[in-house]
């Protein structure tokens, strides 16, 4: 068990959400689409430029850049 | 009859517009929400003498102050007060879909639950007891499939019954925690008493919004009781700075935590059964590991754009010949039936010629829609923008700009208003401005006509490579000049990119039937109403004021001097009659007629009021090396880019004599002096970069919320164009093109 940055999520790689630091606008846009503390995600795969990210959480597919990422905390195994 | 108004709403890609279509068929109306360029969709359901308004609200994934949609959405709501909003929820994925029905919950409107895509669902292995979710949540459960219409009439039932006896409906309130719910309760006590926005809203929720740091509601409160305002507003400091230093989080992310675990509550009643492993690679994450393969992704794209011209230039090319070879005969019979005079010109130069040139492209236009929509409708347009994005940042833009610059033109077709408009999910203003300026260089559907004209007329063997060529300059022009715009006039930093990638659907033919035709019928309105004044406007410029009586006598005189000169000759034209061949000696008779004529012609344009402009400014465009026809076509293009062809057709068939001649403007181009490749092409330039319709101008103002951004797009991109323009065009002439 280790908390990591998204970022450092290598593909494929699961994990649960434990913190959001983000605030505002991108705070509210990050948790409306369900990134929040508890959820379970999986990264899907990065674009061809390795950015953005492209992830899994409750059964959908969700991107977003790494710079967003680098808010979120993640435990993996 | 009475009549009731639902509201249609629902997440982005729940099916929402499918269920619309599916509910009011034909019946629909487009409109705007008021004071915002949001598009408001109505239709009406009549059922059983009862008459149903639906009304569909923007796709949204939540309710926040941040887009433009979403408060639309909450003000429609607010305002009209429908019976009831109709939540399409998208079954496959219920935990993120409910999130906005506990919003609506929360604001305290009667909600009813579309549960869509259920055949999607269960094929993925998830069962969902409706019945039990409908307890749970306290508002009725449908079960729908849109796309096959299943579902439809109860949901209608249920609706009715809404209205019937006024089903019992209870506001949701959800505790989010101590801390925040002591405060809730303390900030609607003082709200209710205070009044504080009551008329419109519930109490509980304008407390919650100020929990929330809701922009819009702070405004408004702040206007109408700044004391309280201020008083609840040092509340909710106190407990964020409380929740800050306790669990390091802001109080919206705890209310966000709330509903998404009250959410999971209820799920975890039994009311969601899933039999796959939830991660497993469906047949759409298959095709995404090939769609989006770094190698192979980016070449997939391409292939689709290059598939996508492909598709629409070879399979319009008939329907565009006929349509117009029909515009032909039909300028023929005019000729041949009606009097020469001002009104067999208005009719034939101003309006046949005119709307023929624009609609003579409506098979085009449509093909390229039907090509977009698909792309659309099946979820690939995401995906670009996914490719993209890292792209686009480095020019100080978004992912998202993509759509933006897709609907303008960036495949093909497509035009700037939407365009302009579709900038409205663009949350960073820097980013939003920057994309509203540059969209206007895409191949709108009006400039695909010019594009086509001159291809065909100069190109015509390389005809999709042409066109793939000017896509391809005209996406790298819009992108270097947003990033020298953000790097100028509106620097800044970049915004979040938080977007879903909706699975794989195939397309079904109604809904790719029916987007297309929305498209190609506004398309075909513009054409028929502006463009018509326009071109009729044109042509008065064009023809007025007539040469003076002296000079047409000095033709006149011409030709009789002519005719004078071979009597014999001329009588045997007469005699024939245009049936017989006629000898050697008569049809050069008839062409030195026909010489003077047309030079009758090209004088009494270049005498008129556009002629008089068009050659004041071919000093400064012969740069460019355009003439004076060009420049009249140029300065009509401004009304509306398509003007370009139907101006260029008035002008050439106005100089152009000899009625038998109904071949295309293409071949009339092609064989006019002082056309050629180079030309065609500095031309081409131009229209891609010149200043953006008139349209489209006040489209920039408004949604730039400033007229010194459109007066900016159209001196600047005009300067831009003429620039590269000469450019092509010298340095072309220098090389020897
Ligand atoms: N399998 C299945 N597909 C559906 C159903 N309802 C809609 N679809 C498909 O889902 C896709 C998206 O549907 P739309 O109606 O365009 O969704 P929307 O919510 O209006 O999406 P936006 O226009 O992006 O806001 C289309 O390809 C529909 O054919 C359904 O019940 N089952």
């Amino acid at each position: 068990m280790t908390l990591i940055m998204m970022r450092q999520m290598q593909d494929n790689q699961a994990g649960i959400i434990r913190t959001v630091k983000a605030s505002g606008e991108m705070g509210r846009r990050i948790r409306d689409m369900g990134l929040v503390p508890g959820a379970e995600i999986k990264i899907r795969g990065r674009a061809p430029l390795y950015d953005p990210v492209a992830l899994r959480v409750m059964g959908f597919t969700l991107t977003l850049r790494n710079d967003e990422a680098d808010f979120i905390e993640v435990e993996v195994q | 009859m009475s009549e009731a108004t639902f509201a249609l709403a629902g997440n982005p890609n729940s099916g929402k517009t499918t269920l619309f279509n599916a509910l009011t068929g034909a019946r629909q109306h487009v409109g705007n929400y008021p004071g915002v360029t949001v598009e408001k969709k109505e239709g009406v359901y009549v059922h059983d003498g009862r008459q149903l308004k639906l009304v569909d609200l923007p796709g949204t994934y939540s309710l926040t102050a941040y887009s433009l949609e979403e408060v639309a959405a909450r003000e429609f709501l607010v305002n009209e007060k429908p019976a009831a909003v109709i939540d399409i929820v998208d079954a496959a994925n219920l935990e993120r879909n409910l999130y906005l029905t506990l919003q609506f919950m929360e604001m305290g409107v009667p909600v009813i639950v579309a549960l869509n895509m259920m055949d999607v669902a269960a094929q993925r292995g998830i069962t969902i007891d409706t019945m039990k979710l409908g307890q749970l949540l306290g508002v009725p459960v449908v079960a729908t499939v849109a796309r096959r219409g299943e579902g439809k009439t109860e949901l209608l039932q249920v609706a009715e019954r809404i209205v019937g006896d006024g089903v019992r409906h209870h506001p949701l309130d959800i505790s989010y925690g101590e801390d925040i719910d002591l405060a809730l309760m303390e900030m609607e006590q003082a709200i209710r008493g205070a009044g504080l926005l009551t008329d419109r809203y519930r109490a509980r929720w304008v407390a919650l919004k100020y929990m929330e740091t809701d922009e819009q509601i702070l405004a408004l409160g702040r206007k109408a009781n700044p004391e309280l305002s201020a008083q609840l507003e040092a509340t909710v400091q106190k407990v964020a700075d409380h929740l800050r230093a306790t669990l390091d989080l802001y109080p919206e992310a705890v209310i966000a935590d709330h509903r998404y675990g009250y959410i999971r509550s209820i799920l975890q009643q039994g009311v969601m059964g899933v039999r796959h492993d939830r991660d497993r690679l469906y047949l759409s994450d298959r095709i995404d590991k090939v769609l989006t393969n770094r190698f192979a992704g980016p070449l997939i794209m391409l292939a689709v754009i290059w598939g996508l011209y492909q598709f629409t230039f070879t399979y319009s090319e008939v329907p565009v010949a006929w349509l117009g070879s029909f515009f032909g005969w039909l300028g023929g019979l005019a000729e041949a039936f009606i009097p020469e005079g001002l009104f067999r010109s208005l009719l034939v130069s101003g309006v046949i010629d005119g709307i023929g040139g624009v609609l003579g492209f409506v098979p085009l236009i449509m093909f390229m829609f039907l090509g977009i929509s698909f792309l659309e409708d099946s979820g690939y347009m995401a995906r670009m923008a996914y490719m993209l994005d890292r792209v686009f940042r480095v020019f100080g833009l978004h992912g998202s700009s993509v759509m933006a610059f897709i609907v303008s033109g960036g495949i093909a077709g497509g035009c700037a208003v939407p365009g302009i408009m579709a900038t409205r999910t663009l949350k960073s203003p820097r980013e939003r401005l920057a994309t509203i300026l540059t969209v206007p260089f895409m191949n709108c559907g009006a400039k695909l006509p010019v594009f086509a004209l001159l291809v065909a007329a100069f190109f015509a063997s390389h005809e999709a490579m042409v066109m793939f060529g000017i896509t391809l300059v005209s996406w790298a022009g819009a992108l270097l000049v947003a990033k020298l715009l953000r790097s100028t006039v509106i620097p800044g930093e970049a915004t979040p990119f938080v977007m879903e990638l909706p699975p794989y659907r195939l397309p079904t033919f109604k809904g790719l039937l029916i987007h297309t035709w929305e498209r190609t019928w506004h398309y075909i309105r513009k054409a028929g109403t502006v463009i018509l004044g326009i071109s009729i406007v044109l042509w008065a410029l064009m023809s007025f004021p007539g040469l003076p009586e002296s000079v047409r006598q000095q033709f006149e005189n011409q030709r009789q001097a002519v005719l004078a000169a071979a009597p014999a000759t001329a009588k045997a034209i007469e005699n024939a009659g245009g049936e017989t061949a006629l000898e050697a000696s008569a049809l050069d008779l008839q062409g030195k007629l026909a010489l003077i004529d047309a030079r009758e012609a090209e004088m009494g344009l270049r005498y008129s009021v556009a002629g008089r402009i068009g050659t004041a400014l071919e000093s400064l465009s012969r740069f460019a090396g355009f003439d004076w026809r060009t420049n009249i076509a140029l300065v009509g293009g401004f009304a509306a880019k398509e003007v370009v062809v139907s101006t260029l057709g008035t002008a050439y068939s106005l100089g152009d004599v000899d009625p038998e001649e109904t071949g295309s403007l293409a071949n009339k181009l092609a064989a006019a002096p002082g056309w050629r490749p180079l030309t065609a092409l500095s031309l081409i330039v131009f229209t891609m970069f010149y200043a953006p319709c008139f349209v489209s101008v006040v489209c920039i103002a408004r949604e730039a919320g400033s007229w010194k951004w459109a007066a900016f797009s159209v001196v600047f991109n005009t300067a831009l164009a003429f620039t590269l323009a000469v450019v092509v065009y010298q340095l072309g002439s220098l090389l020897g093109f």
